[in-house]
């Protein structure tokens, strides 16, 4: 099994999303119903079409499904999951279905004396929850329910000696925890409050010889921790220090025959990979040197045309994992009916303007 | 591996017939703290019975900070419902330091956890942290256990991670090198082996560093390269060899010698003919030999050749490698841009 990028990755097929009750019942249609297509075409077209509906109704129907495994393992990393339907539903132009208020008040009841966000009510704190829950507040233009100072505090405190960053309290170190907490301060105008120069070095010191970055020094170059390595580097203007076209060389060496990215040499393909491979690529402003025509095709080759959802390759089961993935691979693609994503932030691009351009 | 007999109590208990804390005696003075969902718990997630009551009576300890027996036990039972719950795994060690528990015994217990579970990254933390304590001791330990996964997964992230923390923190490294030949004598595709060759030849305190291996690593990679040509993982290590030495590496004949041999082989080219482009890129001359081989490539499709040798080679992987046939016209522009 390909390993995957994330604390959650082996647990990520179902997750709740909170709403409202009677919308739930007025719009979310059974599975077994047949449903209209609402995209003509894509049954007889070579390439599919994005099932955008269907992915919505997916997205929504998900808390439906609660297989007692998947509620188990989601249970403590509700935040990440709540993320990844969020921004996909955004993407999709259909996040005015989800309640506003409900989310915001469970969030802020996951929110710890220490700052930090935990992945659910009563649990500890992580700063990988913390940047879901300050990324999902921005979604909704609602930073100002949280306090700010507080949250800052927190991720300062995880920064150590080296420049690099502890995933909480108890002092797991990663590249993913450096970009975590460079776009959580960034998103809350707080970025002076680290080590920026340290921050870098660090991550810089876990440069490979093959232009890609790992997960520690001397961790092998992988595309999930080379997201995280070019994204922070991005968001502290600081990209003059990537290899860009060795690194480029390396990530459009990672589109294989069948259009899709993997995250390694010799690996499958993976949808995941399009967000990891491609967001790095646009940041580095190399995208054009892979095959966008040849990925679209294989984004849509991984949807449920029946029932919605996205999988990591054509055929698979679909989680909102992948569907997140897909979709904001999609959007980077400029795939039509899709709002832009920021590659850096990983939050739609209009949400970043209002964060960094109304206020 | 770990017998049966090596399993806890409430592990071999588990295997047959879990009983409900609630119908144990050692328990009966606990109450149980439910899981609050928040306000407005709108949709009830639909636990296990087991999980949510294992989950209720840890919450009551974890509350009460009871560093007993019975709570390490109960740490094992919520870890065996869920091994991703930083929490529990956080209260565990609290536990363990309390308890003064013989750490020896905890690396069993996270051995039997990860094999179920071997991509969650608290079961590696958790690990470090045991292995950390126990120190030097934990050496050999550490490594037969990473290697133990490695013999299933090869590129197992979590696995190369921890190898790599075990090497640096307390040692290890003498026979390292030859583990990597191993594995790629398996398979000479595993890109993970090549970055730990890399890892080993840069940071091992035995071997002299990177300078003193270079000419006994050139020739193996070489010999990778020769048996593998479109192995893209050989070819960026032998490229690795000649860190910060660009005009060792346009020079070394032993490396245009190889493209040659590969070119006119006329098959699994591709990254031959682009370091071939990449040396002429940075001021290697490719004398008649190559000139000659790189126009045998041409073929009766693609249009005529170009008088510059560069430019030939960005058409050529151009036409054979048409997924990336924007990152060759980008290096056939540069080409014009320098000329």
């Amino acid at each position: 099994m390909e390993v995957k990028f994330d604390v959650v990755i082996n647990f990520y097929k179902h997750f709740i999303l909170r709403r409202k009750k009677e919308r739930l019942r007025r719009t979310t249609p059974s599975l077994h119903q047949p449903l209209p297509s609402s995209t003509p075409g894509h049954f007889s077209c070579e390439m599919g079409e994005l099932v955008t509906e269907k992915h919505v109704r997916y997205i929504l129907s998900v808390e439906k499904r609660k297989d007692n495994f998947e509620s188990v393992v989601m249970e403590h990393l509700r935040m990440n999951g709540a993320y990844w339907g969020l921004t996909a539903l955004d993407l999709l132009g259909k996040l005015d279905t989800v309640d506003v208020d409900e989310v915001v008040s469970w969030m802020l009841s996951c929110q710890h004396e220490l700052g930090g966000f935990a992945g659910n009510v009563g649990h500890d704190p992580h700063i990988l929850y913390t940047l879901s829950a300050v990324q999902v507040l921005a979604l909704f233009d609602k930073l100002d329910a949280i306090d700010v100072d507080k949250v800052t505090n927190y991720i300062v405190s995880l920064q150590n000696e080296d420049g690099s960053f502890s995933g909480d309290m108890w002092g797991e170190v990663d590249t993913r925890f450096s970009y975590i907490a460079i776009c959580c301060l960034s998103i809350l105008h707080r970025l002076d409050k680290i080590n920026v120069e340290k921050a870098v070095k660090y991550i810089i010191s876990c440069k490979n010889m093959d232009g890609g970055f790992g997960c520690t020094p001397g961790g092998e170059s992988h595309a999930g921790q080379i997201f995280c390595c070019v994204g922070a580097l991005a968001l502290t203007g600081s990209l003059d220090l990537v290899d860009k076209d060795l690194l480029g060389w390396w990530l459009c060496e990672r589109q294989v025959k069948s259009g899709g990215l993997n995250g390694r040499p010799e690996k499958l393909p993976d949808v995941c990979y399009s967000w990891w491979v491609l967001s790095s690529l646009i940041m580095i402003d190399r995208v054009h040197w892979i095959s966008k025509e040849k990925l679209i095709k294989f984004i849509l080759d991984c949807q449920d045309t029946e029932n919605g959802g996205i999988s990591d390759r054509p055929d698979d089961a679909v989680d909102v994992f992948h569907t997140y993935f897909g979709v904001a691979g999609l959007s980077l693609l400029e795939y039509p009916g899709l709002k832009p994503i920021d590659p850096a932030y990983a939050l739609p691009v209009d949400v970043v303007n209002r964060i960094f351009f109304t206020k | 591996m770990e017998s049966r007999s090596g399993k806890s109590e409430v592990e071999e208990e588990e295997e047959h017939r879990r009983v409900p804390l609630s119908e144990r005696a050692e328990w009966s003075d606990i109450t149980p703290i439910p899981q609050d969902d928040g306000p407005n718990p709108v949709v009830p997630i639909s636990y296990t019975k087991d999980f949510v009551e294992v989950m209720d009576y840890f919450r009551a300890v974890y509350f009460a900070d009871e560093r007993s027996p019975r709570a390490l036990s109960l740490t094992a039972e919520a870890i065996h419902l869920n091994a991703g719950n930083y929490t529990v795994w956080h209260f565990r060690r609290l536990l363990l330091e309390s308890l003064k528990v013989d750490l020896r015994e905890e690396l069993g217990f996270v051995e039997r956890i990860a094999t179920d579970n071997s991509k969650n990254y608290q079961i590696w933390h958790h690990r470090r942290w045991v292995a950390e304590k126990l120190g030097p001791d934990a050496r050999s330990n550490e490594l037969e256990f990473t290697k133990k996964i490695l013999s299933v997964d090869a590129k197992h992230y979590h696995a190369w991670s921890h190898r790599q923390w075990v090497l640096q923190a307390l040692g290890g490294w003498e026979d390292e090198l030859n583990y990597c030949t191993e594995l790629l004598e398996e398979d000479i595709f595993n890109n993970s082996a090549w970055n730990q060759r890399y890892f080993v030849i840069t940071k091992s305190p035995f071997l002299g560093g990177l300078k003193a291996m270079k000419e006994n690593e050139v020739l193996y990679t070489i010999e990778a390269i020769v048996a593998c040509p479109e192995n893209e993982s050989s070819w960026r290590y032998l490229r690795g060899l000649y860190k910060g030495e660009i005009t060792s590496w346009v020079n070394d004949p032993q490396v245009s010698s190889t493209c040659l041999k590969i070119l006119r082989t006329k098959s699994n080219y591709l990254f031959a003919l682009s370091t071939i482009l990449d040396l002429i890129c940075l001021g290697y001359q490719p004398n008649r030999e190559i000139t000659d081989a790189v126009v045998a490539l041409k073929t009766p499709d693609m249009d005529e050749l170009d008088q510059d040798i560069a430019r030939n080679i960005c058409s050529i992987l151009e036409h054979v490698d048409p997924i990336r046939a924007n990152y060759w016209i980008w290096r056939k522009s540069r080409i014009l841009q320098s000329a």
